[in-house]
This record gives structure tokens, C-alpha cells and sequence, in this order.
């Protein structure tokens, strides 16, 4: 079957817990052992106070749209998700920002406002990969 | 830097031949135009030429080797679109210490109509965490800041659109501006909707151009055919490359660093300015810079672009070549706006000439607000 969206490359090698994870529908963070702080994406020292001892954990998958846009168009060749889409920005409560989908909404700028409250949904696309994406929180079932 | 206010003065500038949609030209027939151009303004050589910068995908390497000389100092810093501006600081210095004595920084992309370019690839970071999700090109990225900014501030669609209504007005004095035909806001708001904020007339143009600007120390620019616009101040930074990692999603550290740096180099404060020339590859960009630079509060920026302030025969004028809205934008602008600049303190504008020119203020961003890049410009020390 054809991908609606293109698959994430490279994988880097930092980034390896954390596409372990989704394949196991865990959002793993990394998090500096130091200052305590989590962080994305994943790096060998941390952003926060330069330390290089960084741990993984399981992140609970709640957070807030901090941002959004509405897609009218595909911007991206391998991406064909039908139009319009949310482009989302999350907030993770451990603190980290990241880039998503927002889905189980109508995608209308009059129903959507940033810092609403969002979970995370795991999108399978192949054995090997499996994406993050966001609904709002309790909403969608 | 304070030492070195004034020591040094733009002496040439000048666009490629043609600005537009030019598929019977290259990339780097665009870049070479425009340095044999502006170093013509300048009344100087090719062969005067010592010391090359420029950004994105030629380095100063090919365009040496293109021009068939051999420059002793070269910069090759490419952060982004405002990367030109931030190498007249590093021409300052160079052309200060004598490491070089005719510094040429420019530009040329086919933008429009990719010839000879090279193909553009993700990298890890957006290839591994952006593109599965359909972000691909900058209106899918500044509309985030600019939503939030909305939130945040109560800014509306209608602040926005004004910023295009003004630009467009200065077009329409701009003989080289591709868009010339007056807009109102409500044209703003009904032109097609690409990304939520953004309708078509939000977004930049995509163009093919050249640009190129020639520096030299003051001293000898007294020998050079037009008068000398002196470089008062300079200033640059960067914050994130992601829009994940702008710290503060809605204000520019960068932004705020670059103009901090420049303002106190030159000497001066807001009010000494009498023309602006901001990136506006948005329109949400101009008024966030002003707010980053400190012109303003954040959440007030956009009360710069009301009839009678950033229009023309307004108070401060805005981006008087009718800026990537509306004149040209290639992919990386900034050269353009220092041309403007030069351009307006020399007094050569013709209908859209700001009177009593005498401080510019050149601020430009490189990526999503990620760096930037100002310059303070005048016709006297």
C-alpha cells in the first residue's frame, strides 16, 4: 500500500529510543541526569546545561497546541494527507516542543486555539515506524 | 566594534539585469550579473575586487573562479536569508584590518525557475521530525509564529494584511517591483488560502534575481564614483535552526541581539531613523521585528503599518522598494534590502524617494526568526 506520508530519514543514531519507542506506542524523551530537565530532539549533550549524562523516559502524551496552521495545500511531495490538515506545534507537559499533526478536530481556525489541551495518538505507518500524532485530550473517541 | 563606526563605506550597489521570471538565465549568470553591476555603480573593476562573500549555494570559491580572479579573503556564512547583511559586518572588519580592500557581497538564486541549482534535501532534523507530518518550505513554519503571535497578542488577520496593503503602495513607485497594481486588505483576505494565516498575498513572491553590494574603507571611498553610504553599525546573531527551539516563539532573540549590537555601535536610538528596510518574506515578519528590535512592546508592531506612518509621505517609511512582498525575493533577500537602503541615503529613488534620508535602519532574519542580521546605514558620519 502507498504511504500517505513520507517516512522520517535519516534515523539518526541518537534518535534510536525514541523510534524504538513509538514502534511500542511510548513517547520516550530524552532528559539530562544532571539539571533533570527533558528536551527533543534527541542530542548527545544537553541543551539545557551542557551536560553529557542523558537518560530516556516514557513521557505521559499530554500536552497543549501551543501553535497550528491549516494546510490547504500539500507542501511536500511525499506527504498526501488530504487538504486542509493541522500542522500543529505541541507543548509536551515535561516541557519539550514538537512537531506534529493535530487530528480528531475539524480543521477550522475558528474551533482550534492554541494552548488547548492534546494527547498523543500512535499512527503505525509501517512495521518499523510509527508516528506521534495529537487529538484533544478526552476528545475524538 | 565602536571604533570602527563609519570606517568603512558602501560604494557600490546594483541588481542583476533583469528581476522576474527568467528561465533563459542561471543562477549563476544571475550572481555574476549582479557583482559586474554594482562593482560598475562603484566606478571600480572587477579586478579591483579582493575579497568575496557570499551565501547559499555558490561559495566564494565559484564565484571567484566565475569572475577569473583570486580573492585573498573569502566568507562563506550561510545562515539563512539575512546572511548578506551579516557579512557587511564581516566585510567591515576584513576591509577595517586590511585583509582585504574591495569586499563584494552577493548574491544570485533562480528561485522561480531553478536553473542550475542543486536540488534541496532534508536534513536529519527536518527530514526526521518535520516532513512526515507535511511541514515542507517557510509558510508552513512562520504561520506557527505567527498564530501565536495572534494569541498571544490579539493580533488580527486585518494588522497583518495592512502590511501588505503598504508595501504594495511602495511597488507602485518601484519601476524593478514585479507586483505593482494597488491591493486593499479585503484583497488580502480573499486571495487564496495556502496556509492558515497566511492567504497568498501574505507570502513573499518567488522569484529569480541578483543582487550584490561593494564596500570599501572610507578613505578610499572618496575616489569612488557615487557618494559613500557609511556603515554606522552592525550587528548579528543566532538562535535555533528548529522552530521548536525558538525559545520564545513570538520575539526574536536573535533579532533583538543583532539590533542591540548595531544601535550601540552606531551610536544611535529608534527615533534617529528615518527609513526601515525589514525581510518581510511574511507579513507577519516586519512588525515582530520591530517588536524584537525594541522599536516597540510586543503586540504593538503592527500599528507601524497604518496609512501615514510606513506609507509613502508617511512618517517612517517602510521597506520602500515594495520588499519580497512585492518586488523581488529570490529565496535569500537580504542583499536586496541593503541595496534599498544605499539607494534611498544617496537620494537616487526618484518617485519613491523618502525625503531628508539621512539614518537607515536594515534589519533581516535568516530562517524562522532563527537569525538576523542589522545594519545601521547613513550618507554622513
Amino acid at each position: 500500500m502507498e504511504l500517505e506520508r513520507p517516512l522520517p530519514q535519516p534515523i539518526t543514531p541518537e534518535a534510536k529510543p525514541y523510534w524504538d519507542g513509538l514502534r511500542e506506542q511510548k513517547l520516550m524523551l530524552p532528559r539530562c541526569r544532571s539539571c533533570r530537565r527533558a528536551f527533543f530532539y534527541p542530542r548527545v549533550v544537553c541543551p539545557h546545561c551542557h551536560a553529557s549524562d542523558i537518560e530516556w523516559f516514557q513521557a505521559s502524551g499530554r500536552g497543549k497546541l501551543f501553535s497550528f496552521e491549516i494546510g490547504y495545500q500539500s507542501f511536500n511531495k511525499a506527504f498526501k494527507v488530504k487538504p486542509p490538515f493541522v500542522l500543529a506545534m505541541i507543548e509536551l507537559e515535561e516541557g519539550p516542543r514538537l512537531m506534529s499533526n493535530l487530528i480528531g478536530i475539524e480543521p477550522d481556525p475558528k474551533k482550534i486555539h492554541c494552548d488547548m489541551p492534546v494527547e498523543v495518538v500512535f499512527e503505525k505507518l509501517t512495521d518499523e515506524i510509527t508516528l506521534p500524532l495529537f487529538r484533544p485530550a478526552g476528545g475524538a473517541r | 566594534m565602536k571604533e570602527l563606526r563609519n570606517s568603512v563605506c558602501i560604494v557600490g550597489v546594483e541588481e542583476s539585469d533583469e528581476l522576474g521570471t527568467l528561465p533563459h538565465k542561471s543562477q549563476l549568470t544571475l550572481h555574476v550579473e549582479a557583482i559586474r553591476n554594482a562593482v560598475r555603480d562603484a566606478g571600480l573593476k572587477i579586478s579591483d575586487v579582493d575579497g568575496i562573500f557570499t551565501a547559499g549555494q555558490h561559495s566564494p570559491a565559484t564565484i571567484g573562479e566565475a569572475l577569473g580572479i583570486v580573492p585573498r579573503y573569502v566568507d562563506g556564512t550561510t545562515v539563512g536569508g539575512c546572511s548578506f547583511i551579516i557579512m557587511v559586518g564581516h566585510a567591515l572588519v576584513a576591509l577595517h584590518h586590511g585583509l582585504c580592500d574591495v569586499a563584494v557581497v552577493c548574491h544570485g538564486e533562480s528561485g522561480r525557475s531553478q536553473v542550475g541549482v542543486t536540488p534541496r534535501r532534508d536534513t536529519a532534523i527536518p527530514g526526521q521530525y518535520e516532513a512526515p507530518f507535511g511541514f515542507g518550505g517557510a509558510s508552513t513554519m512562520f504561520g506557527m509564529i505567527t498564530t501565536r503571535h495572534m494569541h498571544e497578542h490579539g493580533t488580527t488577520l486585518e494588522q497583518w494584511a495592512q502590511v501588505a496593503v503598504s508595501t504594495r503602495q511602495w511597488a507602485a513607485l518601484n519601476p524593478k517591483a514585479k507586483n505593482r497594481e494597488p491591493i486593499t486588505i479585503a484583497d488580502v483576505l480573499n486571495s487564496r488560502l495556502v496556509c492558515y494565516p497566511f492567504n497568498l498575498l501574505n507570502i513573499c513572491l518567488v522569484t529569480d534575481a541578483g543582487g550584490a553590494v561593494v564596500l570599501t574603507r572610507a578613505d578610499r571611498a572618496k575616489d569612488c564614483a557615487k557618494k559613500p553610504v557609511y556603515v554606522r553599525g552592525a550587528g548579528e546573531a543566532t538562535e535555533h535552526v528548529s522552530l521548536t527551539q525558538m525559545r520564545n516563539l513570538t520575539f526574536s532573540e536573535a533579532t533583538r541581539k543583532s539590533g542591540d549590537k548595531a544601535l550601540v555601535m552606531a551610536g544611535v536610538d529608534y527615533k534617529d531613523f528615518n527609513h526601515i528596510m525589514l525581510y518581510d518574506a511574511f507579513t507577519s515578519g516586519p512588525p515582530i521585528m520591530l517588536e524584537s528590535l525594541g522599536f516597540c512592546k510586543p503586540g504593538e508592531g503592527v500599528s507601524f503599518f497604518e496609512q501615514g506612518r510606513s506609507t509613502p509621505g508617511g512618517s517612517l517609511p517602510i521597506n520602500t522598494n515594495g520588499g519580497g512582498l512585492s518586488y523581488t525575493h529570490s529565496g535569500m533577500y537580504g542583499i536586496f534590502p541593503i541595496i534599498e537602503a544605499t539607494r534611498q541615503l544617496r537620494g537616487e529613488c526618484g518617485a519613491r524617494q523618502v525625503p531628508k534620508c539621512r539614518v537607515s535602519l536594515v534589519n533581516g532574519m535568516g530562517g524562522m526568526l532563527s537569525a538576523a542580521g542589522t545594519l545601521v546605514l547613513s550618507n554622513e558620519k
